[in-house]
């Protein structure tokens, strides 16, 4: 089982619905984010092309968070979801300075918190909150390890990409695009 | 034109700003745990060598401000942690690919070997000094016999230590500035001058301060030449190494960088301690103080700097 | 003494010392210790599900609200069997908890005192027993000095009905919400002349079969109007061609495979030669036109003058580019939307453009065709028995009848009549003004201003200390749609349904929902055989059993669908079909128009640019945000707390701009921006105008959040073209200068 996201950009709007749903149902404080949305806008007026995606924790296969974390807090769980136990952290900020995509903060309890691919949700059968509310429905969600699932099918038929591969993270959220 | 922008999340302020999670006191943490490093390998060093007769400052003063130093360093960490009540976390594993775990472990040993070796030497250190109970004072004879043992341990671990002071930032290659081979052994290096420039200001022997400032005036040339090193490296580096170290070079930390470390933290006290050394009078607490400053300016600017320092995907 | 007696509050001020401070339900969860997210699943399972409705915006998508055990509403999740949402709200119905939660809301009824020598107006808090006494009695007399007539109701939202059905019980009929004068007006008279129907809410487009999507404008995407969103990107995953047109690079320009980067205020010249390219090449649906069409020939000669050459010059878009698209059009007929838009006050000349889309439309053959308009039906409610209503002598007819083709109440008529002189015969003399921020949706605002200022009586019902209660002689605090029952929602769509919003939770602090304000007025005013009934509950419940189901089965599916009466959702091929216009057919030519004086098709009349130094005033929505309603909201407003102007990067060059760098603006006449407003420098915009969304710069220190973040483009909307068929203000005509020094130094803002 390896779960993996892959996320649409040419149907993502940015309409950031995906953040607040992640936001009211995990209970992520006002002025926090465990989700966000980014634009890239290139070229000049009137040809000017704009990328819209949704990104969060990558649950990468080689998580230097988990590696750096010094109480085994950050830890990878079935499916290669990367959790944080909250009362096994410290609050050292180690993996938030590992993360070469700042997707942890800390709560404001101290302990720190991140996307979790709404494990609670997936032990039910549901899909994680941001891609079942996505109005777009630009977000899929699935099995990696399955080649008929949705998520194996459109990584074949599909031109896509990973965040910042350079990091060498090897991240489970991907990206298509044109 | 390219444009990078959040839409939304991220760019709130519970998290970006906030992102930068280590403060001032992890600064002050790789100082003095690098600082302590250093004096901590030349006590051991001359004592595993016989030769502790001759530094006798850098056994006894020079360990105690060590401890002192560590025991402030450790008070500084806890008080960065946000879950610090969970602190004891930390020693219920040993995560080997955690330099932030070894580092906790190595430091562990060191607190309490280094206690014991001031215990060792406390009535000489303070001879009115008399402890109320026998088995103090067994304790301390027992110390006191096997301080070379301690300081055979201690040796090698004050290098880890001094190294880890760097690889605890190099480790983190999600933060370009940080992700180069160069700064454990530059953070060593460091370490075992601020160590050595920390003996130079609190000994009155002459010997042991021409010593350490020879030694001093080593490890600023060599610091020196690493720093250039590292600069090198992240120059001919990737994309965002270069833009690392544009920060340093060309941006907000340039006069920091360059004024308060390279110019006043190493080439201004390693030409006082050269012309000191071919026996001009230079009052040696300058360059001392001025190495001790540059090397804390030195952690901060590479503990803020590198925080902002990121991947642009 | 008049005109100094309703002087603006910031409800901040004063008399609101005694109010106690809330917590948010979300702002921290700081006395329940998570150990670890399975404790939050643990705690999801015990949330208790309530149906509601949406009224973020009047999508009106149906919902789940959960709550706690502790009667908190946690989220609210789209229900799957609704059609404006299938199980999927948009970020502000998701975020719809935050009008529950915030703290900033309406507490208590609120009565304005007086200032004692020259102070400043102050409020009180007072009791609902007073501030109803006080407004039931304003009511009565207005009655028996003006006649009920001049009592007026600016409405919009679900509060609207049940005050309607009070302002009917007492007489009158002077009505009007700003969704029409401000928004969908103009569309609604272009298409209601072309096909003899209405678009309404939701739009009937079928646009998850298109083949082809073309965007006036209209924003899908930003504009989050749920299952146009949805369907939209059904379509790019079928393949479906967009064409965008749009003088920015909207987010839907950004999925269109043609964006049309049209020059402002020129888009009737496209569409008349998108017309030309159809008819002489001969690719229009000619059967079609031949079957349905009404005046093709008067059309095709009106035409002939309007080729893609003479529009380029008009809009910058080249001939060959206008060919292809015409012809891509074409090629996907008839499953093809040209989209009406929905805010279509634009320059004034806004019904003859959405008729110019009507009519291309028909060209194309897409109305009544799969993948085009589809033929929409609902389900009527059964009207919970009651006397019949008094027969006022003048309404919002009488108001607005210098525009013949208004059929609803121009909000801005009725504020104009409110200002003596302007309206002799139909004089508006009160307001009861509800679910409108007024100040920051109509333009103008020096002329509402007036307006309130002559007005004996404003009462103001809302859930927020919006601009518009800072105006109110008195202020009630609704409680928001998540505590209350609301009519149920019956809307057009493919296929009927009706949807059923009841409490999720009891009512904060005093407030209280409208149907029971609108009761208690009623019973004071003596008009108790109109409110029969204790609870509204009994009215729904009485409602749902007349049409098959019971208030139980509702509570347990909040959403129930009905099979279609009217008949197929398309046009059969050479089905025989009666249009509701004049002729019975689609109405190329407009005898009508032309024997009211209009032109009976479509002209391009030019409209100004701007002068030298100046931008056009650009506008839209955020995707995050409902105009000035959510700004506050403790959940949207992390999402975008500030509005931004967008500034091509030539214009950043020119005025010396650097992103994030503050500016004021000043319009043509000389109205300065109350408050900074931040620059993104953007390639997304044309160097001719500046963008901003909408709802942002709120004045009132109440809301808490929102106050002073982003700037209002409404305040700079001093200059509108009225619409002579239908009355509605356009808006964008208004053109800025950018200052980098603030304006307003010695003014306090
Ligand atoms: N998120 C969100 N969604 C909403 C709402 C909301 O408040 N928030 N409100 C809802 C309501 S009530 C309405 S009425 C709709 C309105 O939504 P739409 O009907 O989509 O509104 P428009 O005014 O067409 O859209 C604004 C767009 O018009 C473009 N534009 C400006 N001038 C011109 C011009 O001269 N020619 C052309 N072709 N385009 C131009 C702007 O650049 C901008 O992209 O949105 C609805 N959806
Ligand atoms: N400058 C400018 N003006 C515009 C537009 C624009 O794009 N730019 N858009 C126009 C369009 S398309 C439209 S449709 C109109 C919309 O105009 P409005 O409907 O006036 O828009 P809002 O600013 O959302 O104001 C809604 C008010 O209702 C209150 N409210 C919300 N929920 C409830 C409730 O449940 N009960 C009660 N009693 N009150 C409630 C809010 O607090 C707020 O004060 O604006 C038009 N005006
Ligand atoms: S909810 Fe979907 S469309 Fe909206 S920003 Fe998130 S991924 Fe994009
Ligand atoms: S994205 Fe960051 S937090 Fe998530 S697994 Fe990768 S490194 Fe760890
Ligand atoms: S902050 Fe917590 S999860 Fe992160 S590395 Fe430290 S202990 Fe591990
Ligand atoms: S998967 Fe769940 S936790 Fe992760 S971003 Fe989406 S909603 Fe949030
Ligand atoms: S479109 Fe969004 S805001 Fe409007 S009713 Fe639906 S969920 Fe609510
Ligand atoms: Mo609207």
């Amino acid at each position: 089982m390896r779960y993996a996201m892959v996320i649409d950009t040419l149907k993502c709007v940015g309409c950031s619905d995906c953040v607040v749903a992640c936001q009211t149902e995990n209970e992520v404080p006002i002025g926090y984010c465990r989700d966000w949305v980014t634009e890239t806008v290139n070229g000049a007026y009137p040809t000017v092309e704009i990328e819209l995606k949704s990104e969060r924790c990558n649950h990468c296969d080689n998580a230097p968070c988990v590696r750096c974390c010094p109480t085994g807090a950050s830890h990878i769980v079935e499916g290669g979801i990367v959790k944080v136990t909250h009362d096994e952290c410290i609050g050292c900020g180690a993996c938030i300075e590992s993360c070469p995509y700042d997707a942890r903060y800390q709560h404001p309890e101290g302990y720190v918190d991140k996307c979790t691919f709404c494990h609670h949700r997936l032990e039910e059968g549901q899909n994680p909150a941001c891609v079942s509310v996505c109005p777009t429905k630009c977000m899929y969600f699935g099995d990696l390890d399955d080649p008929t699932s949705e998520v194996s099918e459109l990584l074949k038929s599909r031109k896509h990409k990973v965040l910042a591969p350079e990091a060498g993270t090897d991240p489970n959220v991907y990206y298509l695009i044109k | 034109m390219q444009e990078e922008i959040f839409v939304s999340g991220r760019n709130i302020p519970h998290i970006d700003p906030i992102l930068q999670v280590w403060h001032f006191p992890i600064s002050l943490y790789l100082f003095l745990g690098g600082m302590a490093a250093g004096i901590i390998f030349f006590a051991s060093l001359f004592t595993v060598l016989r030769k502790e007769k001759e530094v006798q400052t850098t056994v006894k003063t020079g360990m105690l401000i060590a401890l002192i130093g560590i025991v402030i360093g450790l008070i500084a960490l806890l008080y960065d942690l946000t879950h610090m009540f969970y602190a004891w976390q930390l020693y219920t594993t040993i995560r080997i690919e955690s330099p932030m775990s070894w580092g906790a472990w190595v430091l562990l040993i060191i607190t309490f070997l280094l206690t014991f070796w001031v215990f060792s030497y406390f009535t000489e250190m303070f001879p009115k000094w008399d402890w109320k109970f026998d088995f103090l004072k067994n304790l301390e004879k027992f110390f006191q016999k096997n301080r070379r043992i301690m300081a055979m341990i201690m040796l090698p671990l004050s290098i880890i230590l001094g190294v880890y002071t760097g690889i605890l930032l190099s480790a983190f290659n999600a933060r370009p500035l940080w992700n180069n081979a160069i700064l454990g052994p530059l953070f060593l290096t460091s370490g075992l001058s601020t160590g050595a420039a920390a003996i130079i200001l609190f000994s009155k022997d002459h010997f042991e301060k021409h010593l350490f400032t020879k030694i001093d005036l080593a490890l600023v040339v060599l610091e020196l030449g690493l720093i250039i090193h590292m600069l090198m490296g992240m120059y001919a580096g990737s994309h965002v190494q270069l833009e690392a170290m544009q920060i340093l070079v060309g941006g907000e930390f340039t006069l920091m960088f360059f004024g308060f470390v390279v110019i006043l933290g190493l080439i201004v006290p390693g030409i006082m301690e050269g012309i000191e050394l071919m026996g001009h009078k230079v009052p040696s607490y300058v360059p001392a103080l001025l190495v001790l400053i540059g090397g804390f300016i030195f952690r901060i600017v590479m503990v803020e700097a590198g925080q902002i320092t990121r991947y642009l995907y | 003494m008049n005109n100094s007696r309703r002087t603006f509050i910031k409800i901040s001020a004063m008399g609101m010392g005694g109010v106690a401070l809330s917590t948010t339900a979300f702002g921290s969860i700081s006395n329940e210790f998570l150990s670890d997210d399975n404790l939050l699943a643990k705690t999801a399972k015990n949330l208790k599900r309530t149906p509601t409705y949406c009224e973020v915006c009047f999508w009106k998508c149906a919902a789940w609200a959960y709550t706690d055990e502790n009667n908190n509403i946690k989220k609210l999740i789209g229900n799957e069997n609704d059609p404006h949402c299938n199980g999927r709200l948009c970020p502000r119905g998701t975020g719809g908890v935050g009008m529950y939660a915030d703290e900033d809301r309406l507490k208590t009824p609120l009565i304005r005192v007086k200032g004692k020598n020259g102070e400043d107006d102050t409020y009180r808090k007072a009791s609902w027993e007073e501030a109803l006494t006080l407004i039931a009695n304003k009511m009565a007399e207005v009655k028996d000095k003006y006649g009920p007539e001049s009592m007026a109701l600016l409405k919009h939202g679900s509060p609207g009905s049940h005050l309607e059905h009070l302002f009917k019980a007492y007489g009158s009929d002077s009505i009007a919400e700003p969704a029409y004068a401000q928004c969908r007006g103009p569309r609604e008279t272009g298409f209601g002349l072309t096909f003899g129907s209405w678009i309404g809410s939701p739009e009937p487009t079928d646009i998850r079969d298109t083949k082809c999507l073309v965007l006036i404008g209209s924003h899908i995407g930003e504009n989050m109007h749920n299952s146009q969103v949805q369907e939209m990107s059904d379509a790019i995953d079928n393949g479906a061609t967009i064409i965008a047109v749009d003088p920015r690079l909207s987010t839907a320009a950004s999925k269109a495979q043609h964006w049309l980067a049209i020059k402002p205020s020129t888009d009737i010249a496209l569409l008349l030669a998108w017309m030309h390219v159809l008819i002489y090449e001969d690719i229009y649906d000619k059967e079609y036109v031949k079957q349905y069409g009404f005046g093709f020939d008067e059309l095709k000669e009106h035409v002939k003058e309007y080729t893609p050459e003479w529009a380029y010059g008009i809009t910058t878009i080249k001939p060959e580019e206008i060919r292809k698209t015409a012809r891509v059009m074409a090629a996907s007929a008839p499953s093809v939307i040209v989209h009406p838009g929905r805010h279509v006050v634009w320059y004034g000349d806004d019904s003859q453009r959405e008729r110019a889309i009507a009519m291309l439309n028909g060209l194309l053959g897409s109305w009544g065709r799969r993948g085009g308009f589809y033929f929409k039906e609902k389900v009527k409610v059964p009207k919970f028995p009651h006397p019949p209503y008094p027969k006022p002598k003048w309404g919002w007819e009488e108001i607005g009848e210098k525009y013949p083709y208004a059929e609803m109440g121009i909000t801005s008529e009725l504020i104009k009549a409110s200002i003596p002189g302007e309206n002799e015969e139909h004089p508006i003399k009160a307001w009861i003004v509800a679910g409108t921020n007024l100040v920051n949706t109509v333009p103008q605002r020096e002329m509402i201003e007036k307006a309130i200022d002559s007005l004996e009586f404003i009462a103001v019902i809302d859930t927020m200390p919006m601009e518009i209660t800072g105006y109110a002689d008195v202020v009630l605090p609704e409680c928001t749609y998540l505590e209350r029952y609301d009519g149920i929602r019956s809307a057009t769509n493919r296929e009927p349904s009706i949807a059923l919003r009841m409490p999720a939770a009891k009512p904060k602090y005093e407030s209280k929902p409208v149907w029971w304000i609108a009761k208690q007025l009623g019973e004071k005013l003596g008009l108790h055989d109109y409110f029969n009934y204790n609870d509204f509950e009994e009215v729904i419940a009485w409602q749902l059993k007349q049409m098959g189901t019971s208030l139980e089965e509702m509570k347990k599916i909040g959403v129930k669908k009905f099979p279609r009466k009217s008949g197929p959702i398309f046009l059969e091929e050479g089905q025989p079909y009666e249009f509701a216009t004049d002729s019975g057919k689609i109405e190329f030519y407009s005898p009508d128009l032309a024997e009211k004086g209009f032109d009976p098709m479509p002209k391009y009349t030019d409209h100004k640019q701007p002068d030298q130094g100046f931008y056009r005033l650009n506008y839209g929505r955020s995707p995050m945000h409902t105009f000035s309603r959510t700004i506050n909201n403790p959940n949207l407003f992390d999402l975008k707390s500030e509005n931004k102007l967008w500034v091509n990067p030539k214009v950043a060059r020119v005025e010396g701009l650097k992103n994030d760098q503050e500016v004021w603006l000043e319009n043509q006449d000389g109205i300065h921006s109350t408050f900074p407003i931040k620059v993104r420098v953007t390639e997304r915009i044309r160097w001719d105008s500046v963008y901003m969304y909408h709802g942002f710069g709120h004045n009132n220190k109440k809301l808490s959040r929102a106050f002073g973040m982003g700037e209002s483009d409404t305040k700079l909307m001093t200059r509108v073209v009225v619409d002579p068929l239908m009355g509605g203000t356009a808006m964008r005509g208004n053109f800025v200068r950018i200052l980098t020094e603030n304006p307003n130094k010695d003014i306090e803002s």
